[in-house]
């Protein structure tokens, strides 16, 4: 039986408004397998998003952690220093974004970007950086990767940069990539091809992805076990499978149904798409129920 | 809304100055022109003479609170002839494009490369020295910034859905202006200005100290530091206090206008939740 | 079938773009290249594309925020555009819009209440007592509250905005609206609710709808008619079966292959994998398959649209 990567427990974060601590997580719980592809969906405010800062230690004042731990190949990543957990990011964890034109530095050329990765945590010489940066970007299929790596943010579509931040996180080959909303900002046809790109790459190099969205089609798609996440708690998780074929939260439920299905008119005519609220009784008692499913082949406890 | 100490310094500094200038006429002890006796002339400050007298024998304390009044009218009136010209000129700029904003772009850069107290003594020596041309100067001098502002903040504006809702609505351009697009950018306006009085106040008194401005004997800070040239030596409570004023009141205007920038400035305001 | 209410005809629009470097000289942006479509009363007629493809500027053109180079929009039958066309006031009551940021589309400095009387206002309606009225009858036609008008924008939710930017677009009672990405910007939940809200109107008040979306199960749930864009041009145009359950064009099934759907991604339902059947297509390539990024500064080759099926029509590259 293995160990999970990413074991978070109970973990709990609050905003420090003046003398006041606002709850923003509640004791979430949740484990990443490694290899596996875990998604976390919610609406605005679920405190997804909150939870994937947490667990790279980028919270920023007024929200800290109050609670909790979150034990990534059995070390307790709160308990690391400012330089350990540095040196934890981009190497053993990395992140991507939602707009990578911020996450990219305007000023310096892609490929030297990427090989700043290589130079940072694997102590090569910039020469040999510079090769490994561009075989990174024939790696995410950039076409001419030899001229693209000379090529600054600006001159590159979206798609483009998503996939040279791409190149960047996986340049060290993580055991754990954290992606968040990576593919709000892109087109639907270049969405799909960064999609399956993140996809591919991860299970070849058998990395971990904590996929964040909330877009329900796009976690269906790219993970094998989801939770939905509901006002500061991780309300349903289940087999993906499981999740969108027998959802048993009676939020998730209604997300579900809020959702317009592609081919859904042609078989039940337009029909009006379940509004929220009206099946839900009383949204403050939403997180009073939580279904967590078991993981089937573990059956249980780690 | 949360105001910061420098702030409400500004905020005392410009009441005082406000005060200072509206209640002259009851709290200044002597009259600030007629009340001249060689008799008494410098005097040190003492029980009687706050400030002391200057070379006239004219209380410096009652010709400060009656300088305020005139500093006050260069400062307000000058910025509001500033702001009324810049946000025309930058907002029609802005909204209108084309050859419109050439023009205007062109003249604000003339502007921007005319020393303002230069263009303000052109101004002058056209019209004349005396209040009346003083403000017109003055106003006519320091709109290239505010054109700028009230220019960028209405092409950032103009792509705002609401505005292009008062489009389809049948909005006539001015009305859109006006109603949708003024009231929105009034917050880096009015700072402009607060910070605009504080140099209008100092102009005010580099050309009243070059005779320019206000004619003696009427008090003025400018004037009444020239009038203390010759008495520096024997005399320096002439020449400070004066001094003291410009400095107080100029500094006042900037905390003031640094102070609403900060609290106008959405990002700065903390969000009701 | 009843007359069309908009009739858009061969529309054109090409900006001038300054060129690169200091002499370069203009060079002209090719957004619009001859769309033509005809929208009827009460029906819902979708402009789905990726970014650029000339969606939005085509909508504008029609609410005459952008002025069309070539080609006319008919309105009733009448010049809708250009010299002859209506002033703003009567072009207002016509078509309206709603607009895709709940966030930026309304006033920050103005109530729901000015928000909603100014235009009404505008247009001639001065006893305050129907003013009054009126918004109170708009605000309860998208779910809010008389006490809500006299409110500003912050204190609304993302959804309850869009709410009020749709009276404002239904205040002056037009007959088209022009829906400009009415919910991508919405979470799921009020996504559906404002959905709803959207067909509720649409059937109470027998609105026409031109959206422009990239959202394409959004597009299937709510349109009669779908035009696909592609550089500037139409691809595929058809009613909404034929667009989602026999798309001609390649570019129409690329786009629907990247819809990211729960379902077909879990392969609950197979994605129809039928397309139409081209008889006439007699070797003749599509034109912008959509695999290479157009180039907007290039005149497009000469193409035609080619109709196969009652009201279905691809487009092909032209006859020789």
């Amino acid at each position: 039986m293995t160990a999970p990567l990413l074991d978070v427990r109970g973990l709990k974060v609050a905003a420090r408004l003046g003398d006041r601590a606002h709850p923003i997580l509640k004791e979430v719980s949740f484990q990443i397998m490694p290899g596996e592809a875990y998604g976390l969906v919610g609406e605005s405010g679920s405190g997804k998003s909150v939870t994937s800062l947490a667990v790279m230690g980028l919270l920023k004042k007024p929200l800290r952690v109050a609670g909790g731990e979150i034990l990534f190949k059995g070390q307790d990543l709160l308990q690391l220093s400012k330089r350990e957990m540095r040196r934890l990011r981009g190497n053993r964890v990395a992140m991507i974004f939602q707009e990578p034109m911020t996450a990219l530095n305007p000023l310096s050329t892609v490929g030297r970007q990427i090989a700043e990765m290589f130079v940072l945590h694997q102590g090569k010489g910039w020469d040999e950086a510079q090769r490994l940066a561009v075989d990174a970007l024939a790696s995410v299929r950039v076409p001419n990767p030899d001229r693209r790596a000379r090529n600054f943010p600006h001159q590159m579509s979206g798609g483009l940069r998503q996939r040279v931040m791409i190149a960047m996180a996986l340049a060290c080959n993580p055991d754990l990539l954290i992606a968040d909303e990576p593919t709000t900002a892109l087109d639907v046809t270049v969405q799909a091809e960064v999609l399956r790109l993140i996809k591919e790459l991860c299970a070849e190099r058998g990395t971990a992805v904590l996929f964040i969205s909330h877009d329900l089609g796009v976690i269906a798609s790219t993970c094998q076990r989801v939770g939905v996440m509901y006002s500061g708690c991780l309300v349903e998780e289940n087999e993906t499978q499981a999740l969108f074929g027998d959802p048993r939260h009676e939020y998730t439920r209604g997300l579900l149904g809020a959702l317009p299905r592609l081919g859904s008119r042609s078989q039940h005519g337009r029909q009006r798409l379940v509004d929220i609220d009206s099946i839900i009784s009383d949204r403050s008692k939403l997180t009073e129920t939580r279904f967590i499913a078991p993981r089937a082949a573990e059956g249980g406890q780690p | 809304m949360r105001f910061g100490f420098n702030f409400m310094l500004g905020a005392t500094l410009t009441a005082l100055v406000i005060l200072a200038g509206i209640l002259a006429p009851w709290i200044a002890p002597f009259d600030p022109v007629l009340d001249a006796d060689l008799m008494n002339s410098e005097l040190p400050p003492d029980a009687t003479f706050w400030f002391g007298t200057d070379g006239q024998g004219r209380d410096v304390y009652s010709r400060i609170l009656y300088g305020a009044q005139i500093s006050l009218t260069v400062g307000i009136v000058s910025q509001v002839i500033n702001s009324i010209i810049g946000v025309t000129l930058g907002m029609t700029a802005g909204y209108w494009g084309g050859w419109w904003d050439d023009l205007v772009n062109g003249l604000t850069n003339v502007m921007l490369a005319i020393p303002s107290l230069i263009f303000a003594l052109a101004v002058m020596a056209v019209l004349g020295p005396g209040l009346p041309s003083l403000l017109i100067a003055l106003g006519l001098t320091n709109w290239s910034w505010t054109c700028r502002i009230a220019r960028s903040s209405t092409l950032s504006l103009k792509s705002q859905g609401y505005v292009q809702a008062a489009q389809t609505l049948g909005y006539g351009d001015l009305r859109i202006m006006f109603t949708q697009i003024l009231p929105n950018m009034m917050g880096p306006i009015l700072v402009m200005a607060t910070l605009g009085m504080g140099s209008a106040v100092l102009s005010e008194a580099a050309l009243s100290f070059l005779g320019l401005g206000i004619q003696p004997p009427f008090p003025s800070w400018g004037s009444m530091l020239t009038d203390a040239r010759q008495l520096i030596q024997m005399a320096p409570w002439v020449a400070v206090f004066p001094g003291l004023a410009i400095f107080l009141s100029v500094l006042g205007f900037n905390l003031l206008g640094d102070g609403l920038r900060d609290s106008l400035d959405p990002h700065m305001r903390t969000r009701n939740p | 079938m009843t007359a069309p209410l908009l009739q858009v005809d061969d529309l054109h629009v090409r900006f001038p773009i300054a060129g690169g470097g200091l002499l370069g000289g203009r060079r002209t942006l090719y957004a619009v290249n001859g769309i033509s479509f005809d929208l009827a009363k009460g029906e819902c007629l979708s402009i789905v594309g990726e970014s650029g493809c000339g969606k939005s500027t085509t909508a504008l053109s029609i609410l005459g925020l952008q002025e069309a180079t070539e080609g006319s929009i008919r309105y009733r039958g009448q010049p809708f555009s250009g010299a002859g066309g209506p002033g703003r006031m009567q072009r207002a009551r016509a078509v309206q819009m709603v607009f895709q940021d709940p966030y930026a589309s309304l006033n920050p400095r103005q109530t729901v209440r000015t928000s909603l009387s100014a235009p009404l206002r505008l247009h001639g309606i001065k006893s305050a007592s129907e003013i009054s009225d009126r918004i109170e009858a708009m605000l309860a036609d998208v779910g809010l509250t008389p006490e809500q008008a006299d409110r500003y924008p912050h204190e609304f939710s993302g959804g309850q905005r869009q709410r009020i930017g749709i009276a404002r677009a239904l205040i002056l009672e037009p007959e088209i609206v022009v829906l400009d990405e009415p919910v991508s910007a919405l979470d799921v939940s009020i996504r559906a609710q404002i959905i709803n809200l959207l067909l509720d109107l649409q059937e109470k008040r027998g609105l026409s709808y031109l959206m422009i979306s990239h959202d394409l199960s959004v597009v299937e749930h709510m349109s009669d008619r779908v035009l696909v864009m592609f550089a500037g041009q139409v691809v595929e145009e058809g009613g909404w079966r034929q667009i989602f359950e026999t798309p001609a064009h390649p570019y129409t099934r690329r786009l629907i292959a990247a819809i990211p759907d729960p379902d077909v991604a879990l392969r609950r339902s197979e994605r129809s994998e039928r397309s139409a059947d081209l008889p006439m297509l007699d070797g003749r390539a599509f034109v912008a398959d959509g695999s290479v990024a157009p180039d907007v500064f290039v005149r497009p080759a000469p193409s035609e649209l080619v109709e196969f099926a009652p009201g279905h029509k691809v487009r092909l590259a032209a006859a020789h």
